[in-house]
């Protein structure tokens, strides 16, 4: 197979075909949508999230109380580098035909993101512990919530992952495959983005306030 | 001991008290009903032997026609359901003055809390899915939504949603706080029961279902149009559904998140809205309307596109000032971002704020006076002919205006202090709900119903409901404006103000007449059903259409159109008919590809029953098979390899040449005599 077959431009779905290009186009536009609908639900919590650091701590912890910045850099950095990663995925996915490659980035990307689901569950459990539960203010329901909605997020990425890594385990990349490889790292990416949104919001203005 | 722990465990909340007989003779009533309805379906669906056919060919069907139909045939259950509550609601405060009337004041919240809820989310929400579905990729020259799949999960969310509702008349009580559901009235403190979280549910199940149908059009106008079919080519009905598509997508999360935080604080013990622990009703107030103010023009979009091609057709004219009425939808579809506030005036803003959004309020009466100027341009000097769904357009040019000076007049905070949640607002929003939206959907109903079955509807009959619902609703609602202006609020069950006695008589009076509109309706259905052959149209143009929907056979095929037509302007179908291409045979066909039947969508919609209902009844394990059931649906559809089936060119051909050489035989007819049974779907051929 001649490289200039393989380094087309645009959509990654393998050979420079129009047709499966034009097939490709709206599948990927319909997520971009989605994705913008799926924003506006962060920006809400978001929102009511900065109302409530405001007004809503009730006497007890405030944001900046409840900041652990060493846990949240740490986290910061995993899920980054797992956008990373699904960025060496998606490299994978376009140049090489092989699958072996392909699996082993994804892998990675799924460990980094589960070692980020798990430290954030240690900081949920954590808060619980010193009796820093939603229950207690307004202000801590929509910290739980607001990270909690992300935390699904993630969550779901992951079982996504492990549905389209056994479907690429069973019918190699093939095109649907290509595609639904292609929108998850749409989604992961933005789950990168949102984490940016709230790490500044959240715990880089929870530490200093 | 063990023995209640197992009852909870199994059951949840769910006691053998919560099913009928009810309280009061009323709620018995109702809840009978709905079981001997359904009783009866299911009765008369087996003796007549169709559950086969309804199931292979309708319920499992991903064809954006079937799916539209059928949301329709939910709109109209939930609608029936709607203006029963209605008449109650006016039944009880026409003899509430100084007296008890017929329902106690728990019954009366519910009754006015399911009412708007139903009305909203389960019949205009429905209706105009439906039509949008049907008629957009006929419209823009498409063999069906980009997504049928996803467009049949959302038609049975949508159907969960519904479900719910009419279970919520049998199994328990439903909420009493009104169809926006205002915590801290809704929250565990106030409203301990199940009913909130009825509410909670059904509305979840309907605005996640309105997100993916509103991704699912706004992609197929984008990506799917026809060769030549420019945006600015589209009948302006696809621009309203764009418009609407668009508002679905950014004003439906506000929603979901409103709901889901109201739920949380009820299930887990948040703090969100609650009084106490810092939680703050204003934040739902405000998440609430930037959900409900778009939804408001979700809901009159689509008929203001429906309006555009009854209008225009029934002028014999082509629209006038198309582009003025593009931009002027798109305004309406921005400005409705920026009025949300205007629906709490009086809940404590700064008076420049107030000012801020009363101004923004009042503009959006521009862009809306731009519309109803072309449409009365368009009937200038045309030849109109007096079809029902021209009747109801009338209709709604007269009362729309009136309903959009009450508004300006709303929009003034210093007047809407004095009038908030008085009679006058639900004026108000009636006269634009219900000359708007529902008479746009029940003159969609008229308008396309032909092509959908192949037979036009019973024209005196028609003729009938539109006496019978515009004489109804002004008779219902003018009383109103003056109710609220004399200070009686809404949502009261009992006055103590002779004064208001005569009016809410005369109120009531029209609420009988609506229902009478609504057996009407009823009635033109059966009567065209049994002289369907005297009223056939199976050549699919009967009342001399401009786009692309009239073209070929009605009822369509399954593909829509034997090859993709290339446009070369708005009106496409006009211009076929002018160059006499409309009846001719393409140079050659293809094989189509269409999305085959699966069972999946219905699946998905019965666990999100489910799961909500679960949820309601505070059964967890239910509860969590029906989401996980859910995600199954979806995850086991991502492993079906051959999702579509291709129909041979052959098939494709022999239809539409069956076809042509019917229209070949028949006689074409002048539009004065569309109404008579002269009518075969054929127009007089024109030069």
């Amino acid at each position: 197979m001649s490289a200039a077959k393989l380094l087309h431009p645009g959509l990654n779905i393998g050979s420079a075909d129009p047709e499966a290009h034009r097939q490709a186009g709206p599948v990927m536009f319909g997520f971009w949508v989605f994705l913008m609908s799926d924003l506006v639900l962060f920006a809400l919590l978001l929102a009511t999230y900065s109302a409530m650091t405001r007004h809503g701590t009730a006497g007890g912890p405030t944001p900046a109380d409840i900041t652990d910045l060493k846990s949240a850099a740490i986290e910061t950095a995993l899920l980054l580098t797992s956008s990373f990663t699904f960025g060496m995925a998606s490299l994978a996915l376009k140049y090489r035909e092989d699958t072996g490659r392909l699996f082993a980035w994804l892998a990675v990307t799924a460990l980094l993101g589960l070692g980020f689901l798990g430290l954030e569950a240690m900081d949920f459990a954590k808060l619980a512990g010193e009796g820093a539960v939603p229950q207690r203010s307004g202000f801590l329901s929509a910290h739980f919530t607001l990270l909690g909605m992300h935390f699904l997020h993630v969550a779901a990425g992951l079982a996504w992952m492990a549905v389209v890594a056994v479907q690429l385990a069973m019918w190699g990349l093939c095109r649907a495959v290509r595609l639904r490889i292609m929108r998850l790292a749409l989604f992961w990416h933005m789950l990168d983005i949102v984490w940016i949104a709230l790490f500044s919001f959240v715990f880089l203005a929870g530490a200093g306030s | 001991m063990s023995h209640l722990d197992w009852t909870d465990l199994l059951f949840g909340q769910l006691r053998l008290s919560d099913f009928p007989p009810k309280g009061n003779m009323i709620a018995t009533f109702a809840a009978m009903l709905v079981v001997v309805a359904a009783l009866l379906t299911a009765g008369l669906i087996t003796w007549y032997g169709k559950w086969r056919a309804l199931w292979s060919e309708w319920l499992t069907s991903l064809d954006h026609k079937k799916i539209g139909i059928m949301y329709i045939v939910i709109a109209f259950v939930m609608l029936s359901r709607a203006v029963i509550e209605a008449a109650l609601i006016r039944t009880q405060q026409a003899f509430a003055v100084n007296a008890a009337g017929v329902v106690g004041a728990d019954h009366f919240g519910q009754l006015f809390t399911t009412h708007g809820s139903v009305m909203i989310f389960f019949m205009a929400m429905p209706f105009l899915s439906g039509v949008i579905n049907y008629v957009l990729p006929l419209q823009i020259g498409a063999r069906d939504l980009v997504f049928p799949f996803m467009n049949a999960v959302g038609l049975w969310l949508t159907a969960a949603g519904a479900a719910l509702l009419m279970a919520s008349l049998v199994i328990g009580e439903f909420s009493t706080g009104g169809w926006s559901g205002y915590p801290p009235f809704t929250e565990l403190a106030y409203s301990p029961g199940e009913g909130v979280d009825y509410w909670i549910w059904a509305v979840t199940l309907s605005s996640l279902g309105s997100t993916l149908t509103g991704i699912n059009f706004a992609v197929t106008i984008y990506k799917k149009r026809a060769p030549g079919m420019d945006l600015f080519r589209m009948p302006l009905f696809c621009w309203t559904a764009l418009c609407t598509a668009i508002l679905m997508i950014f004003a439906m999360p506000p929603l979901t998140v409103a709901t889901g935080l109201l739920a949380l604080d009820r299930y887990a013990g948040f703090h969100f809205f609650t009084n106490a622990l810092g939680g703050d009703m204003m934040n739902y107030a405000n998440l609430f309307w930037l959900f409900g103010h778009p939804e408001v023009y979700i809901l009159i979009l689509p008929a203001f596109g429906i309006w555009s091609e009854v209008i225009s057709t029934f002028s014999g004219k082509r629209l006038y000032g198309y582009s003025s009425l593009v931009f002027a939808t798109m305004a309406i579809a921005v400005l409705s971002f920026t009025v949300w506030l205007h629906h709490f005036f009086t809940m404590g803003q700064g008076a420049n704020v107030n000012a801020a959004f009363g101004i923004a309020t009042m503009t959006i009466g521009i862009p809306t006076g731009v519309k109803v100027y072309d449409w009365l341009l368009t009937m200038y000097r045309g030849r109109i002919r007096l079809a029902a769904p021209m009747l109801f357009a009338i209709t709604f040019l007269l009362c729309f205006v009136i309903g959009g000076l009450t508004g300006i007049i709303l929009a003034n905070p210093s007047v809407d202090f004095a009038v908030h949640n008085s009679l006058f607002l639900v004026a108000h929003f009636h006269n634009m709900l219900i000359p708007g939206t529902l008479f746009g959907m029940i003159a969609a109903y008229m308008f396309w119903f032909p092509k959908a079955f192949g037979y036009r509807l019973d024209e005196r009959w028609g003729v009938i409901a539109w006496g019978l619902w515009s004489a109804g609703f002004l008779l219902a609602f003018m009383p109103l404006y003056a109710l609220g202006l004399m200070g009686a609020m809404r949502r009261t069950a009992q006055f103590f103000e002779p004064a208001y006695q005569a009016w809410l008589y005369a109120a009531w009076a029209g609420a009988g007449l609506i229902f009478c509109g609504l057996a009407a309706l009823f009635i033109q259905l059966w009567a065209s059903i049994r002289k369907r052959a005297m009223l056939a149209v199976p050549l699919g143009d009967p009342w001399d259409g401009h786009s692309l929907e009239w073209w070929g056979p009605a009822p369509p095929p399954e593909w829509n159109f034997p090859v993709i037509p290339k446009v070369k302007e708005t009106e496409a179908f006009m211009r076929m008919k002018r160059e006499g291409t409309a009846y001719e045979e393409p140079d050659s066909y293809e094989d189509i590809e269409m999305p085959r039947n699966t069972a999946i969508p219905v699946v998905i919609g019965a666990a999100g029953f489910v799961a909500a209902f679960a949820l309601t009844w505070h059964i967890w394990w239910a509860a969590l098979a029906g989401v996980l059931a859910m995600w199954g649906g979806v995850i086991w559809r991502s492993f079906e390899t051959a999702p579509n089936e291709i129909i041979p060119a052959q098939e494709v051909s022999e239809r539409w040449n069956a076809f042509l050489a019917a229209a070949r035989k028949a006689q074409g007819i002048g539009r004065r005599d569309e109404t008579t049974a002269a009518n075969r779907g054929l127009a007089e051929h024109q030069t």
